[in-house]
């Protein structure tokens, strides 16, 4: 009985500590995103965010569905609304079962900010102050002109979070871009690298044919790279990919990945909160939604960005 | 076996009889399986009214918010823990959840039936499926443990397939509006009490929307139906479970399935209706699910059968079979949700957050075995 006392009393002195930050000073912001646990790309978000937090002196918080279940998310948003933060940051990922939750922080009185996925209409239609970050469908038709240029005719899209249909539509923009049909082009390759890495091999031993490669971020990317190395086909086949991140940096710099598109998620985390902030403060707000994406990165700019690759880049 | 089993033949007679060895009426009382998973209950609210009580947990909404997160886990426990005591596990529980409620979406918003015979259509086939599962486990003699693994993986796949094939997207939204008027949604996705609430609005008891379109209107507006369903499914099976013959065989089944045989237990039909009754419950989820957020998703319910089975062994069932109660499991689910919820609301580093679930919950089972442990006498 004392053991269990003594390990009660543990647990609640441990959780007594990492709540403290939520009784600190200055105003306390809270970001719900839609990404599993191993989505290594919102690092960067949790580092911009912290960061932000630093500089204006707010506490910020990270959220997130363990699994990317959608359901759990309207929850964890129902749930910061009910802590009752001084503003939200949070995304679409899936309008009709994040509506709800959303204009009801909304309509409480909490400043929200959209950010990542969803759109802009969306964002204003829910009473949001702002949306930032990249129009995915645009970004992929940019990608799809581009590789067009480059001389691409068919594609494989390896798609990790076939859950989200906003990052979805990364793959048909780039379609439109080409100007082909989807068809079977997207590849629901799940998350886990192993997988990832067989599902891509087979099927581009399946189609030998094609032409192009885009990925949709690290999860899908980082895998990918090992495939096309282990197949022999790297630099050959033509390789682009959405977001940045430690191997996508190297795989530019070896020639194997022809550009990456940035959207910039540093921006993402770390405007809302500074504009929160002056939000609260001031009462100020930028009159328009904030673009912090697409960006091309290519071989020739990535000294700042391997620098800081997947941790503020 | 359970203390209140009903079927006691020495309770009726009244005399000293020398095969029954004299307890105590307070220890009686205790001699409870429920009992390890309330001390866990009142633990973790101790816990959390102490290092989150003035971040609005327990407020109207926040009270709301963790109930329906433990209401959900209620659901599928109560399906889980009958299951469990007849000696099976059921793994595809979530990609069950998965699977309804795409079948739901895609009959009701793409193929246009109306929701009612979407929503049936969706129990028929889940429980045709649970039925499957059954009659697999019993004519194979496999352990449930690999049938239904297998499953949770056809129904996952088939779920992603489905909703691709029919309309090349994951998720399907626009349910919300097609069940509009429709007589057996609102029994999902619906709200209870809503009267009660707007008049404890009016009297300043839980605060209310200060803009936008329900400027006005309170917060928390009503009980929604899933807290309902929760209740009803624990009542319903606590009864099924304590006050029938069936009950009986539930536990028999579960404890030694070849002495069960040998008294004349259908084993082979009680488990095959326990793996039905699952996946009724898992249906329940799904349906409340798609109704109130208005969108099915084909990987909705990860890892959902884990918080089923966890909810039940806070709740005090073995893994085994044989022994638990449909209220231990309620607990259960209530001390995972709000554990769950609590550590968001305490402000806990969201990277420790599985840390801090994963140390809470063994404390709860530790608790609940050693009370019941140090209670029953049991080594």
């Amino acid at each position: 009985m004392k053991v269990i006392a003594k390990a009660v009393i543990a647990s609640v002195a441990l959780a007594g500590v990492a709540a403290l930050p939520a009784q600190a000073e200055g105003e306390r912001f809270v970001l719900v995103s839609h990404a599993p646990d191993s989505d290594s790309w919102w690092n960067t978000i949790k580092n911009a965010m912290a960061l932000a937090g630093e500089q204006v002196d707010v506490t910020v918080e990270y959220r997130n569905p363990p699994t990317g279940d959608i359901g759990d998310m309207a929850r964890i948003i129902e749930q910061a609304a009910a802590s009752n933060p001084d503003g939200l940051i949070t995304t679409i990922a899936d309008f009709d079962a994040l509506s709800g939750p959303i204009r009801d922080a909304v309509d409480r009185g909490i400043p929200v900010i959209i950010i990542n996925s969803g759109t802009p209409e969306q964002a204003a239609e829910l009473g949001a102050l702002m949306y930032v970050g990249q129009p995915e469908y645009d970004a992929g038709l940019a990608a799809g002109q581009r590789a067009k240029r480059d001389g691409v005719s068919s594609f494989l899209c390896v798609n990790h979070v076939v859950s989200n249909p906003v990052v979805g539509e990364r793959c048909s923009g780039f379609a439109d871009g080409l100007g082909v049909d989807m068809g079977d082009s997207m590849l629901d390759s799940g998350q886990d690298p192993a997988e990832i890495k067989n599902r891509v091999k087979a099927y581009l031993t399946a189609n030998p044919d094609v032409d192009a490669i885009l990925t949709l971020g690290p999860t899908s990317a980082d895998p990918t790279i090992q495939a096309v190395e282990e197949m022999g086909i790297a630099g050959e086949i033509y390789f682009g990919t959405f977001d940045l991140g430690t191997e996508i940096v190297k795989a530019i710099k070896g020639d194997v990945i022809k550009w990456g598109i940035d959207q910039q998620p540093f921006l993402q985390a770390y405007l809302p909160v500074i504009i929160l902030a002056n939000y609260n403060r001031y009462g100020v707000l930028p009159g328009n939604n904030i673009n912090s994406g697409p960006g091309f990165v290519t071989k020739d700019a990535l000294a700042l960005v391997e620098e800081f690759a997947g941790e503020y880049r | 076996m359970t203390a209140d089993s009903p079927a006691d033949p020495a309770a009726s007679a009244q005399e000293e009889d020398e095969r029954l060895k004299d307890i105590s009426r307070l220890r009686k009382a205790l001699i409870r399986p429920e009992l390890g998973a309330i001390s866990g209950a009142i633990l973790v609210f101790v816990l959390f009214g102490i290092i989150a009580g003035d971040s609005g947990m327990f407020s109207a909404e926040g009270i709301l918010n963790w109930s329906i997160v433990s209401a959900q886990f209620i659901v599928i426990a109560v399906g889980a823990c009958l299951l469990m005591i007849a000696g099976e596990f059921d793994l595809s529980v979530g990609s069950m959840i998965g699977f309804s409620g795409i079948i739901i979406a895609i009959f009701s918003v793409h193929l246009g039936w109306p929701v009612w015979l979407a929503i049936i259509l969706a129990f028929v086939m889940a429980m045709a499926i649970g039925a499957f599962n059954g009659y697999l486990v019993i004519k194979t003699k496999l352990p449930s443990f690999i049938v239904t693994l297998a499953f949770l993986f056809i129904l996952r796949g088939l779920t992603i397939f489905l909703a691709i094939a029919t309309t090349r997207k994951t998720i399907i939204g626009g349910v919300r509006d097609v069940a509009e008027g429709d007589w057996l949604a609102p029994l999902f996705g619906g709200k209870v009490l809503t009267g009660l609430f707007s008049w404890f609005a009016e009297q300043g008891w839980i605060s209310t929307f200060t803009r936008g379109s329900r400027a006005g209107e309170p917060i928390v507006d009503g009980i929604p139906m899933l807290i309902v369903w929760a209740i009803a499914l624990v009542i319903f099976a606590h009864i099924l479970l304590t006050r029938t013959k069936f009950g009986n065989w539930i536990f028999a089944s579960g404890g030694d399935a070849q002495s069960a045989r040998y008294t004349g237990v259908p084993v082979d039909r009680v488990k095959i209706l326990m793996f039905m009754f699952t996946a009724f419950c898992a249906t329940v989820f799904a349906t409340a699910q798609v109704m109130e957020f208005g969108s099915a998703a084909a990987d909705r319910g990860l890892l959902k059968e884990f918080e089923a089975i966890i909810s039940v062994v806070i709740g005090g069932a073995l893994l085994t079979g044989g022994f638990g109660s449909v209220i231990g499991a309620a607990l259960g689910a209530i001390i995972f949700g709000v554990v769950q919820q609590g550590l968001f609301f305490a402000g806990v580093e969201s990277s420790l957050f599985r840390v801090f679930l994963g140390v809470i919950l063994l404390l709860a089972v530790i608790l609940n075995t050693y009370i019941r442990r140090m209670i029953t006498g049991e080594r």
